[in-house]
C-alpha cells in the first residue's frame, strides 16, 4: 500500500505505526499512480541529470525523487489547486510570473512529451535513450534556449518546474516518498526534524553532532 | 440574507484584528470578528512533529492565503497589461485565525523616530529640493513620543526579547545606539547569539558599527504577558518563518491575545467569512455594518454595527476600501484621490560569506526573529547630503533556520552550477560554511506606483482584483547599492574565504516569482492632510469616520524597520483614542 504523500498517512496516529509503513513501503517496489511508463523512464534519466550520484552524495535516482514527483502529481499542488487558476491567461514578462493554464500534472504531461519529441528530431531518440552528454546538452537547450513545448508550454517553464520538484524530492522529509533513507539530508549535513537546538545555539564552530531524523522516527 | 448586529464588526483575525477586538472588548462593546480562512490554534497546526514539515509548511504555504480563491494582478507600470500573482512567491499573505501574524519571523521593532516625519527632517535638513521628483514623501502624523506607550504595550505583549540602550533617557545599556529613549525595558532579556550573528557582532565592530540583538518577539525565558497568556523559551529549532511556533516561544495573536479574547462573553469569531464590502448609508459618510459570504454555506450575510474596523491586512484593507466606496479613490494621472496612494514595499537584498572549512555555521540552527543588526546606514543616522537619495536599510545576520528545499534554491551562490555537475558539492559547502547578511531598507512612495481595480480579472467571488502598480525606482536602488557597498568591510573582518554583495541592479524590473518580504505598505495612509492621506492621524477613515483602518496600509512610506512593532502599536494608539474619545462621541477625531 503506498500511504507516503496520501492524506491516510496524516491520519495514522501511532508513531510507530508510521514507522512501519515507510519502511513496509520502502522495501517494495514503487507502482507509478500518475505517470505513463515513458513519462517515468523520462524523469528518471532527466532528475539523475539534474541531481547526479557523484562523490558528494546519492542523486535522484537512490533518493527515489521520481516517486516523491508521481505522488505530488496526486496532491492538491499537483492539481493546480494552489494556484490561482482563473482565467483568462495571457502572456507577459516572465518577471510577472507563471501565466499558463497548466496545473503541474499538465505541464509533465505536455513538457515530456515535447522534451521527447524534441530528442527525436534533434538527436533521433527519446530523451531517456541519449548518452550522458547528450542528456545534458538537451537539458541545457531547455533551460536556456527559447524552445516551444506544443501551442504555448515554454520548454524553460517545464524545466524550472522539473528541477523545483527534483530539489523538493531530493531534500524533502522522507513521508513524502523522496529522501530516501534520509540521503538528502545526511549530505547536507540538515538533523531534520530535531527542531530543538537549546543546547548547542552557543556552540561555536564544530559541526552539529546528531545525525538526520525524520518526522517518521526514521533515522539515519 | 440575514441579518445580526454588534456594536463594532473587526474584520481580520491578525494582529491588527486582534488588538482592537481585545481593547474594543475590554471597553464593554460587543464585537464579531470575522475571518476569511479557518480557526487554527497551536496545539493543532503547530504540534509537533507534523509542524516540522518544510515541504507541507514554507513551500506548499499550508498557512497562507489561498491563492486559487483571490489574489492580487501585478505589473511594473502604467500602460502595461498587470498579470495575476497567481503562485505565492515574492510575499506571502496569511489566512486564517491569527493571519500572517501566526507565521512571522518576529522581529519586532518601535519605529524609529526620525522616520516618523521623514518629509520635514529630510527638508530641514537638506531642503525641498532633496526631494526627487514624483516622491510622495509625508510624515505620519505621529510622533514617536505620542507612541511610546504604546510600543511599550505591544512589546509587553508579545513577550518581546531585546537589549535596551536607553530608559528614560539614561544609557543603559548595551543596545542599539540609535534607538530612541524608552519608558521600559524589554519585557525579557536578548536571545543569544548563534554562531553566525556572533560572527557578524565581532566584525561589524572591528569595521566600526555599532552591532546590537535584534529585538525578537520569540521568548528568550518562559513569559506571561499581561493578558495572562503563557510562553515558554524558544529553543532555536528553526522553523520560524513560515511556520505556526509548535513552542509557544513567537508571539502570535493566537498564542498572546486570543486565549483570552475567546473566553470573553462580549466577543464573536466567525471564520470561513470572507468580507465583501463594508456597506454604507445613503449618504456615503457612514457605514451601518458588512456584507460577508459564508463560504461553508455560500450565502452573503448582512451584520449591522455602529462601528467597523478593518484590519484585513495593507493590501486587503486598501482592497475593501476600494471595493467598498470608502474614500476618493487614487488617481496617478492626476496624483489625486488617496485610497490607492503611496503603496510601498521594502527593499532587501542578502548578501552572502563562506568561511573556512573549519568553521560550521549550522544555519538550520536559528530563530526568526533573532541575531544582530546595524543602524550604521539606517533612517537619517547618517548623512544622506553626499549620495542625493532619502531613506536607508538596518544590515544584518537574522539566521531565521535555513532548511534545505530553501538551500537547494540558493545553491552555492550566484556562480555556482544550478544542477548537474558540481551544484552539489557547491550547495554542501556553501550550506555548511557559508552565511548571509541581509540589507532590508525602506523604499520611498511614488507618483506612479499605486493600487486600484483591475479591468479585466476577479476573484472566485465575482469581485474585481486589486491591481498592484509597482518597481523599483532609481533613490531605492542607488540607497539599496550604497549601503550594501558598506558591508565590504564587515567581510573583510569576517575572515571570509569568498563573498558575495548583492544589491539591486538598475534596469532589473521587480520580480514577483522571487520571496522578497511580506512587509507590503501604503495605500490608505495616515497623515493630517485628507488630500494627501486616507485616514487621519488615528487611522479613522476621514470620509467615512465610523470606519477605522488599521494595518501597515498607514505606513506613507516604507521604513527600513519590519513593520509589525508599528502596526501593533497604531493598533493600541487608534484603540486608545477610540476608547477615551470616539465612545464617548462618535464622529470625526480630527477636524479640518
Ligand atoms: C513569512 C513572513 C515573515 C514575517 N516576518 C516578520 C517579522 O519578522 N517582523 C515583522 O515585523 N513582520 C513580519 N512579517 C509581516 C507580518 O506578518 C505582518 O506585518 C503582520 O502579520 C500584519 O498583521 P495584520 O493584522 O495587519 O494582517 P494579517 O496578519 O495578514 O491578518 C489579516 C487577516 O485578515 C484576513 N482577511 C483578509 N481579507 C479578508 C476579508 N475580505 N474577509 C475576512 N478576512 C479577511 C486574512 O485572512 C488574515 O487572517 C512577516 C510576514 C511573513 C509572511
Ligand atoms: S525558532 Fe523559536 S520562536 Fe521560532 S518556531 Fe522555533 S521555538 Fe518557536
Amino acid at each position: 500500500m503506498a500511504l507516503a504523500g496520501t492524506a491516510a498517512f496524516w491520519t495514522a496516529d501511532e508513531f510507530a505505526d508510521w514507522r512501519q509503513a515507510i519502511a513496509a513501503e520502502a522495501a517494495q517496489t514503487y507502482t507509478p499512480r500518475y505517470f505513463t511508463p515513458d513519462e517515468w523512464r523520462f524523469l528518471e534519466a532527466a532528475t539523475e541529470q539534474l541531481f547526479p550520484e557523484d562523490e558528494t552524495g546519492p542523486g535522484a535516482k537512490a533518493l527515489g525523487v521520481v516517486g516523491f514527483i508521481d505522488r505530488q502529481m496526486d496532491t492538491s499542488y499537483g492539481h493546480g489547486g494552489l494556484w490561482f487558476m482563473s482565467g483568462p491567461f495571457q502572456s507577459g514578462p516572465a518577471n510577472l510570473g507563471y501565466q499558463l493554464p497548466y496545473a503541474p500534472r499538465e505541464i509533465y504531461r505536455i513538457g515530456i512529451a515535447g522534451a521527447d519529441q524534441y530528442c527525436r528530431d534533434h538527436y533521433g531518440h527519446a530523451f531517456a535513450d541519449l548518452d550522458h552528454p547528450t542528456q545534458i546538452e538537451a537539458l541545457t537547450a531547455f533551460e536556456k534556449l527559447p524552445i516551444q513545448f506544443g501551442e504555448t508550454l515554454a520548454a524553460g517553464i517545464f524545466f524550472e518546474q522539473l528541477r523545483t520538484n527534483t530539489m523538493e524530492g531530493a531534500f524533502s522529509d522522507p513521508i513524502h516518498g523522496g529522501n530516501r533513507h534520509l540521503g538528502g539530508w545526511v549530505m547536507l549535513g540538515f538533523p531534520g526534524a530535531r527542531a530543538d537546538f537549546m543546547d548547542w545555539v552557543d556552540q561555536y564552530g564544530p559541526a552539529y553532532p546528531l545525525g538526520s531524523v525524520s518526522i517518521s522516527g526514521e533515522t539515519a | 440574507m440575514t441579518t445580526k448586529n454588534a456594536d463594532a464588526i473587526v474584520v481580520g483575525a491578525g494582529w491588527a484584528g486582534s488588538i482592537l477586538a481585545k481593547e474594543l472588548t475590554e471597553a464593554g462593546l460587543k464585537v464579531v470578528m470575522l475571518e476569511r480562512g479557518p480557526d487554527r490554534a497551536t496545539a493543532v497546526e503547530g504540534a509537533y512533529p507534523d509542524s516540522i514539515d518544510e515541504l507541507r509548511g514554507a513551500i506548499r504555504h499550508r498557512l497562507f492565503q489561498d491563492l486559487s480563491r483571490t489574489t492580487v494582478t501585478i505589473r511594473n507600470k502604467i500602460g502595461q497589461t498587470a498579470l495575476p500573482y497567481r503562485q505565492l512567491s515574492a510575499f506571502l499573505p496569511g489566512e486564517g485565525v491569527g493571519g500572517a501574524g501566526l507565521h512571522w519571523s518576529g522581529v519586532h521593532f518601535r519605529a524609529a523616530p526620525d522616520d516618523l516625519a521623514l518629509r520635514s527632517n529630510v527638508i530641514a535638513r537638506y531642503g525641498q529640493k532633496f526631494i526627487p521628483e514624483g516622491m510622495n514623501l509625508q510624515d505620519y502624523g505621529v510622533t514617536y513620543d505620542e507612541l511610546e506607550p504604546f510600543f511599550d504595550k505591544a512589546e509587553k505583549v508579545f513577550g518581546t526579547s531585546g537589549e535596551a540602550y536607553k530608559i528614560n533617557g539614561k544609557v543603559v545599556g548595551n543596545g542599539n545606539v540609535f534607538a530612541p529613549s524608552r519608558s521600559d525595558d524589554f519585557p525579557l532579556p536578548p536571545l543569544k547569539d548563534v554562531y553566525t550573528a556572533n560572527l557578524f557582532r565581532k566584525a561589524a565592530s572591528d569595521a566600526g558599527y555599532h552591532p546590537y540583538s535584534l529585538p525578537a518577539a520569540n521568548a528568550s525565558r518562559q513569559y506571561t504577558n499581561p493578558y495572562g497568556a503563557q510562553m515558554g523559551p524558544c529553543n532555536f529549532c528553526g522553523y520560524c518563518s513560515g511556520y505556526d511556533c509548535y513552542m509557544y516561544s513567537k508571539a502570535s495573536p493566537n498564542v498572546n491575545i486570543l486565549p483570552v479574547l475567546r473566553k470573553d462573553p462580549n466577543f464573536t469569531l466567525i471564520t470561513r467569512a470572507h468580507v465583501m464590502r463594508v456597506d454604507l448609508d445613503s449618504t456615503k459618510t457612514r457605514a451601518t455594518g458588512v456584507t460577508y459570504l459564508d463560504l461553508d454555506s455560500n450565502k452573503e450575510v448582512t451584520i449591522t454595527a455602529d462601528l467597523v474596523v478593518l484590519g484585513a491586512f495593507q493590501f486587503h484593507n486598501v482592497h475593501l476600501m476600494l471595493l467598498s466606496g470608502i474614500g476618493k479613490p487614487y488617481d496617478a494621472q492626476k496624483n489625486e484621490g488617496v485610497v490607492g496612494r503611496n503603496f510601498v514595499y521594502q527593499t532587501i537584498t542578502t548578501s552572502r560569506a563562506w568561511l573556512p572549512e573549519n568553521q560550521f555555521t549550522n544555519q538550520f540552527i536559528g530563530t526568526g526573529g533573532g541575531g544582530v543588526a546595524i543602524d550604521d546606514f539606517n533612517s537619517m543616522n547618517f548623512d544622506h547630503g553626499p549620495h542625493g537619495f532619502v531613506g536607508g536599510s538596518p544590515v544584518w545576520v537574522n539566521q531565521a533556520g535555513v532548511k534545505p528545499i530553501a538551500a537547494s534554491t540558493i545553491g552555492g551562490g550566484k556562480d555556482a552550477p544550478r544542477w548537474g555537475a558540481g551544484y552539489k558539492k557547491a550547495l554542501v559547502n556553501t550550506y555548511r560554511h557559508a552565511m548571509a547578511i541581509d540589507a532590508h531598507g525602506s523604499n520611498m512612495a511614488y507618483r506612479d506606483v499605486f493600487l486600484d481595480l483591475d479591468p479585466t480579472w476577479k476573484n472566485t467571488y465575482g469581485q474585481p482584483l486589486l491591481r498592484m502598480t509597482f518597481d523599483w525606482q532609481d533613490n531605492d536602488i542607488r540607497m539599496n547599492r550604497y549601503v550594501v557597498s558598506q558591508i565590504e568591510p564587515i567581510m573583510k573582518a569576517l575572515g571570509a574565504t569568498k563573498y558575495e554583495l548583492g544589491m539591486l541592479e538598475p534596469g532589473k524590473p521587480f520580480d514577483t516569482r522571487l520571496y522578497q518580504t511580506t512587509h507590503l505598505g501604503g495605500g490608505a495612509v495616515m497623515g493630517d492632510d485628507p488630500n494627501t492621506s486616507a485616514i487621519n492621524r488615528y487611522l479613522q477613515s476621514w470620509d467615512v469616520p465610523n470606519v477605522f483602518v488599521i494595518g501597515s496600509n498607514a505606513f506613507p512610506q516604507g521604513m527600513g524597520y519590519n513593520p509589525t512593532g508599528m502596526v501593533a502599536a497604531l493598533a493600541y494608539w487608534s484603540a486608545h483614542h477610540i476608547r477615551t474619545t470616539y465612545l464617548k462621541s462618535p464622529g470625526p477625531l480630527v477636524r479640518v
